[in-house]
């Protein structure tokens, strides 16, 4: 069996079925969606992180805006909720294409720049002066597409096309010239690669990712303020997950969002007076002794994880 | 070798300068299709740097470079590939966390368009890195990282192939072994353009070297005429007292 088919079968299918039943089995909706949508962006991370090396510190730039780009198109447009995530999507693409030029910057200096890009659109969106569009800081409250359990769907279809797209890097011979570029830039165009076309590329895909995922997180909470959807926890959980579980790999980030945001409410409510310091050293743990995530012990028996 | 063949490769008063440094100071010469030249010269003089100009790596800041007779300086590094110019890097530069199947196999998908592309496996048997297929690249040592540098290249099936002292620190074996195949590729037709500081190794392969000294041309000709040369001598035993 060619292994993207094994990998569809085996990892991708069973947790979008898992993920698509939960809700009749179990009570905690918002749970079970807070849980899609680390999943989605622990994926966008990889996409970006794992694939091409640029660890993007404001990649919540793109949720808030996606958010927004939704909520734009149902305040001002009347749109039907699913082209407003569409829209959504569109408008990540496009703060991604305004961003590139920050691919041409590297290590520490990538991740600060667009952190200041992130903060740079919370404050566009977030200025009284555009309220007549955005409701500048004082929140979006949605009317008429209020439905969770659509947004819920939506967030796992997303899900399942982030996860495929892995699947694809994974297995495709576009997958393993953005590994080589992440691992010498000079050597990958000595190889024919076409470097800047695929940074380029997979910033956008993980773009996409986040708009979606912003618009669809706008579409189930509907009443939300800038500071919401804008939140520097959304990027740092997301690069967490997705390093505690283990970049590059198809498995690693959704191992990671299930066992940390796993714990975050598991603690968060049995002990919310510990959970700070538990988390804390756990991440510092992982850091410490298993710097390629959680796959790594098995990489370093030789087991191949995928 | 005829010596009538139009040349692949033009390199015209080329000048690459580093801050205020000239590295390549009005540099000229030429090579053929399934020519071995040989580029000596003693450390610093401008050897890496030509090799990186050519290969698109940097812009040149003077003079030209032609393939077919056409200009390619200042054009990207993957577009020349695809052109037919490859080359290894004197410190070798494999993915390192890559397999070294993948390392090759990179190459083998996105260089030139081939009528008959190599395939992974002979590549990997005709260069001795098959039982080392599916190990890490950082895994390999130096010698091996090399071989690994020059298999990728060949994947691009290139007509012109610049070598950055590939034979250091390879044993008298793998030297004899190496130079048989950089001149069988030469016999299909590749231009080759080889540096290297090991002189009987030069002497052995090539047709024709250039002496390069602080980013000038000082010689052409016959390693052996080179050899004679008072200048070639003075700039050789002078760059080696003073490393
Ligand atoms: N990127 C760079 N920036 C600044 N100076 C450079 C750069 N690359 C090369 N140089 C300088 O240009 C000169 C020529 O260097 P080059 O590497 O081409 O020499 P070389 O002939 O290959 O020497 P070696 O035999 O030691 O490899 C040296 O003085 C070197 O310090
Ligand atoms: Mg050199």
């Amino acid at each position: 069996m060619p292994s993207a088919l094994k990998h569809t079968l085996f990892i991708l299918a069973p947790l979008v079925i898992v993920l698509a039943v939960l809700p009749g089995v179990y009570q905690n909706h918002l749970l079970l969606f807070n849980f899609v949508i680390f999943l989605v962006l622990a994926q966008g991370v990889n996409i970006i992180y794992g694939f091409t090396g640029y660890l993007p510190f404001g990649y919540v730039g793109f949720f808030g805006a996606g958010a927004y780009g939704f909520a734009i198109m149902v305040m001002h447009l009347q749109a039907p909720a699913l082209l407003a995530v569409l829209a959504a999507g569109v408008v990540g693409i496009l703060l991604g294409l305004l961003l590139t030029p920050l691919l041409r910057l590297s290590g520490a200096y990538f991740a600060i720049a667009n952190l200041a890009a992130s903060l740079a659109v919370l404050h566009l969106v977030a200025n009284p002066a555009l309220e007549s569009i955005t409701k500048g800081p004082y929140g979006v409250s949605l009317t008429g597409t209020f439905n969770p359990n659509s947004a819920y769907m939506a967030a796992v279809v997303v899900l399942a096309l982030t996860v495929a797209a892995v699947v694809y890097l994974k297995n495709s011979s576009f997958g393993l010239a953005l590994q080589a570029v992440r691992e010498d830039s000079v050597s990958a165009a000595m190889a024919g690669v076409n470097v800047v076309k695929m940074r380029v590329l997979a910033w956008l895909a993980s773009a996409l990712v986040a708009g979606l995922a912003g618009g669809i997180y706008a579409w189930y909470v509907s009443v939300f303020y800038p500071d919401n959807v804008f939140s520097g926890e959304f990027s740092i959980f997301a690069i967490v997950f997705a390093l505690f579980g283990g970049v590059a790999t198809i498995t690693g980030p959704i191992v990671g969002v299930i066992i940390l945001y796993g714990i975050y409410n598991l603690i968060g409510f049995t002990t919310p007076q510990y959970f700070q310091l538990i988390y804390g050293l756990l991440i510092m743990g992982l850091v410490l002794f298993l710097p390629a995530g959680l796959v790594s012990l098995a990489t370093r028996r030789g087991w191949h994880v995928p | 070798m005829s010596p009538k063949a139009r040349p692949i490769l033009n390199v015209a008063k080329l000048v690459k300068r580093f801050g205020g440094f000239h590295a390549l100071d009005g540099l000229s010469f030429h090579v053929v299709p399934g020519e071995i030249l040989g580029l000596v010269g003693p450390n610093g003089s401008g050897k890496t740097t030509a090799i990186n100009v050519i290969s698109g790596l940097y812009a040149p800041d003077g003079g030209e470079v032609t393939l077919d007779g056409q200009p390619i300086g200042g054009i990207a590094s993957h577009r020349l590939v695809h052109r037919g110019i490859n080359r290894t890097f004197q410190v070798p530069k494999p993915f390192m966390s890559l397999t070294v199947r993948e390392n090759v196999q990179v190459a083998l998908s996105h260089g030139r368009p081939a009528v008959a592309p190599p395939s992974v496996a002979d590549l990997l048997d005709e260069y001795r890195l098959t039982e080392l297929a599916d190990r890490p690249a950082s895994e390999l040592n130096s010698a091996q990282q090399k071989m690994l540098d020059l298999t990728r290249a060949l994947a691009t099936r290139p007509r012109l192939l610049l070598l950055d002292e590939l034979a250091a620190g390879l044993n008298p074996a793998e030297l004899d072994w190496i130079a048989g195949r950089i001149k069988a590729l030469a016999a299909s037709g590749m231009a080759i353009i080889v540096v290297e500081h090991l002189m009987g190794f030069i002497e052995h392969i090539t047709d024709r070297v250039i002496v390069l000294n602080a980013g000038k041309e000082i010689f052409e000709g016959k390693l052996a005429a080179a050899v004679q040369e008072p200048q070639v001598i003075e700039v050789f035993l002078g760059g080696e007292h003073a490393a």
